[in-house]
């Protein structure tokens, strides 16, 4: 490993840079605590090496190993983050530099980690909720046969997901982008035995497929115009190397990449059947982390977003969109994981949204992403101890009335919830609140979008409100709607063991008071503005305090409404038929028809056609029948039928035409 | 007339020297060695030629590196840079081919006939097989084709280069005919390799007749010298040096001299297939490299516009014609053909990036190519039959783990496609590389593949030969199509007999409801994909019988660390191609 034992010789002292505004162009650092960096993905790798490579040998300790690994990185990463903040603020972006990793002619790149509070919030976030989620685990997968392999791909995913946040180029983050994507399907398709489980890993793959293309024409487009894909290259001043039309055009590629990674309208499809997989997964991979690099990727791309508009309004039209599907998706559903899963879309449109508006919303989308990861893991794990309890059921309206059985699980997802219904002072409050506000400001002067963007978050403040309630009063309130266990036996709902509640309480504690610790005197936005830029706030169409008020006002109605529906009066235990669009909700509002007649379709009947070229061209040429067939297939079968003489003729024939066409070029 | 002995360099033929030595050693070793011990000395002899070769190579690297290399044998061999790579990369693949024609299954069966004399379905054939006897003789005929391989991209004169040619050919088309399984399909594609590959260098050598009636000569030097001069027998020029072009676009298998490529791929010992389309390639192109760099630059204005053609047509051919392929041999063999459509444009960049482009590609493809193929050795079909209904005298049967009223029977390759669904689940480990290779083949970033087309493309676009380079992408992008089917074909299509079961019992553990929406998708992926007929030469596939599955075989081992050592090549050449790329531009310079 090269790169490893460069790190200490390759870190060389250098001039500091300001940094008082975006600041792409990194100070290099030499020893200290920075030279441990690297361990922040060498642990984790390494731990899921040995997991993967003693195989068996390692099931009785392997899971501690992993836990262990994650553990270290948080450690590590908080010594770097103290260090970090030790700093002056316009001394906080930083280069490691690991070596060169490509020389080939045109195109040389260095590989190095990019140390700035932007990827040292998500290192924390990414340890910190991630080794929770690995303690919660050892308890959840013990029966298992395969907890070992578990805790390889776990440890392999946060290696994979610190490589994207530290990377410093284009190139080194799409290899953590596809390290994430491949331990992401390892996960989802753990219980891979299971057809449906299968399925939804194909489902994500082929999502995330067309999100990499994304990025890689993104990449091709980069090169092509900068000769460079490092961000201090490509971020500083865009759009003195590029036109605002190709500016416009990586833009809306990165965007594509970011939707197939984040779930957002159009390539959402997979979340939901994505919830297949162990539920810890769902809630480091789905809620916390890997869903939310697609809000990375934007915000660290801002330089390219904001040297072009339209692509920055695409963004916002993209996030609004797909808070408002996630929403609606979220208050038909009745599987609780796919209806977190919906709400995880919504909450993440909310995000995109945020890093769609510039500068003023980054540091917002960011801190939306934080909290969010608090609560949203919290609740997955709650959903997780629920169905540890019930026998694996899933159908909430199976449950009801659980609240006094699994006390710790009911008050700890109470958190989660009441944090992101948005009530003061949980950390929804803080997070989405600005996003609201962010949203209502006028961009470039147009009051139109101020007040379209905003209705749409102020509405859809109210939609979670209700379907997050809903959620939370089908599963804790109400009278029981048990139904026995698969071997017949009653329902016995338990607590979960004390590995699996204090994760969940921990992260509880987050839901509580993040939102309002960091937001105290701006700390959050203040901490990222070495990344984000200063931005001049400018004034909501609406007063900031009618703002509030009407967000909490929809959030009540939105709350008041489910209470009524939900709690107070009986839920059926058979689905009602409901509305046109209760009906369409549950079937995630048509994505799966309208990807089938858009993409599946077509790519079949170009299978099928092709298979029936295939069948009667090499079929044809071996029972020596005349099929007539016409245009390519004709051709091919002329031009392959297994006869010697044939195949001689046709270099014959070959050769004689470009003989000739030498001859005429020639002459 | 008295007879000068020209002046040997011994040492600067020595890579070349040891594995044509040792071939002629394993000739004798074959009529002197008792039966039993032949395998263990021919493996030596041969493992330790190669082994050898490498560090003969590596020996005259500095002294090349520094001086850029001379002539010996008085001009008909050039030691130069390019040759080192070349004879480098043919050494290092065929060794790791060595390792998967090698390898036997448990039951100590290999990829060849017992007997490739006998007549396939003879009594004879069968006794052959019974008594368990094997045939070493494909070790010395692969040191000898690899001899002529090593010689073929350093040929200073076209004689030489003709007999490197047939040198490294002959050995080829008996190897084609050895295979075990499917013995008329294979000795039909040696049969068809021969009279093509005879035609081709009948071509060629009328080509160097030409040449020679133009410049006087058969060195490359010369015959460079006299295509700078204009003189009225600039048609013999012509014709000549595309008659060369083509015996050389033949053994690359560019289209429209790619005719034999598919049915010679399929037919022939899937060991050899690798081998062959490994480093055949290689060394053709390392001539065609030399001849078109040496002695035609001052022809490129006239050639260019064949090269083009030939280029565009084996890019779009070879990526269209696999697209509709069901036979995964067959698969690989236009995939390669459209590879060798990828390096052409490397060729025509005509410049010092092209040339460490082209080694690199070649490199890579063949690393990923040799590992593909063992992987398809490797796939096999196995029949279920009750015990009372298996017929006797067969040494293939695996004891069964099941119990006692079943027996399985490891058959021939599973080469349809359809038997490779569902694989990823039984065999991960083995479909995961086989995906690697094929992502590497893709081109998709961090696989060699990648790092190979990069280079290709962007000499071809320096050498101002953009519309190549777009041509290139495109069909790459094509391509990526259909090697990602395989892959989903793997991982997330069930085999055709899980597919029943999967669909009878609904998912139970830990989860959601069972969906109900994946049936209706999934059963279509498996009736496309079963759908497919037979191969066009396929006369004596035998359909598959219901009760055929798809089984890794077991192996001595030999084959799978060929496929680990091909696997890890490609993703430290597509992760650090720093090193290699350092390497071969360090010396990417022709002898003039």
């Amino acid at each position: 490993m090269h790169t490893l034992t460069s790190v200490v010789d390759g870190l060389v002292p250098a001039a500091t840079l300001a940094t008082d505004t975006l600041s792409p162009a990194g100070e290099t650092v030499s020893g200290g605590i920075f030279s441990v960096a690297p361990l922040l993905v060498g642990l984790p790798l390494a731990s899921a090496a040995i997991l993967l490579l003693l195989g068996r040998r390692a099931d009785t300790w392997g899971h501690w190993l992993g836990v262990l690994a994650s553990a270290g990185a948080f450690v590590v990463g908080l010594l770097t983050f103290l260090r970090i903040l030790d700093r002056p603020a316009d001394e906080r972006v930083l280069d490691v530099h690991l070596g060169t990793w490509i020389d080939a002619g045109a195109f040389h790149l260095d590989a190095g980690m990019r140390l700035d509070p932007l990827s040292l919030t998500f290192v924390l976030l990414v340890t910190f909720v991630g080794t929770l989620i690995h303690v919660y685990s050892v308890a959840y997968m013990e029966h298992d046969a395969d907890r070992r392999r578990f805790f390889a791909y776990l440890n392999l995913f946060v290696a994979a997901m610190l490589v994207l946040v530290l990377a410093n180029s284009f190139l080194l983050l799409f290899v953590g982008w596809e390290g994430v994507g491949l331990a992401s399907y390892l996960l989802i398709g753990f219980w891979n035995h299971h057809m449906p489980y299968a399925v939804a890993a194909k489902k994500a793959f082929v999502a995330n497929r067309v999100g990499d293309l994304g990025l890689l024409i993104a990449m091709g487009l980069m090169f092509a115009h900068f000769g460079a894909l490092d961000f201090a290259t490509v971020l500083d001043d865009p759009a003195a190397h590029a036109s605002e039309g190709t500016l416009t055009a990586i833009g809306l590629m990165l965007l594509l990449a970011a939707c197939g990674k984040s779930a957002q309208f159009p390539l959402q499809s997979w979340l939901g059947d994505a919830m297949a997989g162990p539920t810890p997964v769902s809630a480091l991979i789905h809620a916390a982390t890997m869903v939310t690099a697609g809000v990375y990727l934007i915000v660290r791309s801002g330089a390219v977003f904001e040297a072009a508009p339209d692509a920055q309004l695409v963004v916002v039209i993209i996030g609004a969109i797909t808070l408002l599907f996630g929403a609606i998706v979220g208050c038909a559903k009745d599987d609780i994981k796919k209806a977190l899963a919906a709400s995880t879309m919504s909450q993440i449109g909310y995000m995109v949204l945020a890093a769609g508006l510039g500068p003023v919303g980054y540091a917002f989308a960011i801190f939306h992403l934080v909290t969010h990861g608090f609560f949203k893991a919290g609740m997955f794990l709650g959903a997780g101890s629920v169905m540890h309890g019930m026998d694996d059921q899933v159908d909430m309206r199976r449950f009801g009335g659980l609240a006094r059985y699994m006390k710790i699980t009911w008050i700890t997802f109470m958190m989660g919830w009441l944090a992101i219904l948005g009530i003061p002072p949980f950390a929804g409050f803080f997070s989405k609140d600005k996003i609201i506000e962010a949203a209502f400001i006028p961009t470039d002067g147009a009051q139109w979008r101020a007040w379209v963007f905003g209705t749409v978050a102020l509405l859809g403040a109210g939609i979670t409100a209700f379907y997050m309630s809903r959620l939370f009063f089908m599963t804790f309130e109400g009278e029981r709607r048990w139904t026995t266990k698969r071997d017949g036996s009653e329902q016995h709902p338990h607590e979960s063991p004390a590995l699996m509640t204090w994760p969940m309480i921990i992260l509880a504690v987050g839901s509580v008071g993040l939102g309002l610790v960091l937001s105290l005197g701006g700390r959050f936005v203040g901490w990222l503005e070495p990344v984000t830029g200063h931005a001049e706030h400018g004034e909501p169409v609406l007063p900031e305090w009618l703002l509030i008020a009407l967000t909490l006002a929809v959030v009540v109605v939105g709350l008041v409404v489910a209470w009524r529906r939900y709690a107070v009066s009986t839920v059926p235990v058979v689905p009602p038929l409901g509305t046109a669009l209760t009906r369409a909700a549950r079937v995630d509002l048509y994505q799966d028809a309208v990807n089938d007649a858009v993409l599946v379709e077509p790519g079949q009947h170009l299978t099928r056609s092709l298979v029936y070229a295939d069948h009667a061209v090499v079929d044809g040429g071996v029972k020596g029948l005349a099929h007539s067939t016409v245009g390519l297939g004709s051709l091919l079968r002329r031009a392959q039928t297994g006869y010697v003489r044939t195949y001689a003729a046709t270099m014959l024939g070959g050769l004689v035409v470009l003989l000739v066409v030498v001859l005429v070029v020639q002459s | 007339m008295s007879f000068t002995a020209p002046d040997i360099a011994w040492g600067a033929l020595s890579p070349v020297l040891i594995v044509l030595a040792a071939g002629v050693l394993g000739v004798l070793a074959e009529a002197f060695v008792p039966d039993r011990a032949r395998r263990p000395v021919q493996l030596t002899l041969t493992f330790g030629a190669l082994v050898g070769s490498i560090v003969a190579v590596a020996a005259l690297w500095s002294g090349v590196k520094s001086d850029g290399g001379h002539d010996v044998l008085d001009g008909s061999l050039l030691v130069d840079g390019p040759t080192l790579v070349l004879q480098g990369a043919i050494a290092v693949l065929t060794l790791l081919a060595l390792l998967v024609v090698a390898d036997r299954t448990a039951t100590g069966e290999d990829a060849f006939a017992p007997t490739a004399a006998s007549v396939p379905g003879s009594e004879y054939e069968e006794l052959a097989r019974s008594k368990g006897i094997t045939q070493t003789e494909v070790y010395p005929l692969l040191l000898l084709a690899t001899g002529g391989m090593m010689i073929l991209p350093a040929t200073g004169d076209l004689l030489t280069l003709f007999v490197a040619l047939e040198v490294l050919s002959l050995p080829l088309y008996l190897l084609t005919g050895m295979a075990r399984r499917r013995r008329l399909l294979s000795q039909e594609a040696a049969l068809k390799y021969f009279l093509l590959g005879a035609f081709a260098s009948a071509l060629l050598i009328f080509g160097v007749a030409l040449l020679y009636g133009y410049s006087g000569s058969l060195r490359y030097a010369e015959i460079a010298v006299a295509v700078g001069d204009p003189s009225s027998l600039d048609g013999l020029l012509l014709v000549g040096s595309v008659l060369l072009l083509v015996g050389l676009l033949f053994k690359v298998g560019a289209v429209p001299f790619h005719a034999w490529t598919p049915d010679v791929y399929q037919g022939a010992p899937t060991p050899i297939t690798g081998f062959m389309a490994a480093c055949t390639k290689i060394a053709a192109f390392g001539a065609l490299l030399r001849v078109y760099y040496t002695v035609f630059p001052g022809l490129q204005w006239d050639l260019d516009v064949l090269l083009w053609t030939v280029a565009i047509a084996t890019m779009v051919l070879g990526t269209v014609v696999a697209l509709v392929q069901t036979d995964i041999k067959r698969l690989l063999a236009y995939s390669s053909i459209a590879h060798a459509g990828f390096v052409l444009t490397g060729v025509i960049a005509l410049d010092e990036a092209g040339i460490t482009a082209v080694l690199f590609y070649l490199l890579a493809y063949g690393v990923a190519t040799i590992g593909a193929f063992g992987i398809v050795w490797l796939v096999r079909e196995r029949s279920v039959v009750p015990l009372g209904a298996a017929a006797d005298g067969d040494d293939n049967t695996l004891a069964d783990d099941e119990g006692g009223d079943l027996r399985t029977t490891v058959l021939g390759e599973a080469t349809h496609l359809s038997q490779w669904a569902g694989l990823g689940r039984t065999s991960p480990v083995l479909a995961g590389a086989f995906a690697l290779f094929l992502l590497s083949f893709a081109g998709i970033p961090l696989t060699a593949g990648f790092i190979g087309k990069f280079a290709v493309f962007s000499a071809a676009v320096e050498g101002g030969a953009w519309p190549l380079a777009l041509v290139g992408v495109l069909s790459s992008a094509a391509a990526a199509f259909f090697y990602v089917r395989i892959i989903v074909l793997m991982y997330f299509t069930p085999a055709a007999h899980e597919a029943t079961q999967e669909g009878a019992v609904p998912a139970t553990a830990a989860g959601t409801p069972a969906a109900a929406e994946p049936a209706a998708a999934e059963g279509t992926d498996v009736a496309l994909a079963t759908e497919g007929g037979t191969t066009a030469v396929a006369t004596l596939v035998e359909p598959s019988a219901p009760t055929t599955t798809t089984t890794v075989v077991p192996s001595e081992g030999l084959a799978a660390v060929a496929i680990g050592v091909c696997a890890l090549v490609t993703v430290v050449l597509g992760v650090f191609p720093t090193p290699v790329l350092d390497l071969i531009s360090d010396v990417a310079r022709f002898l003039p």
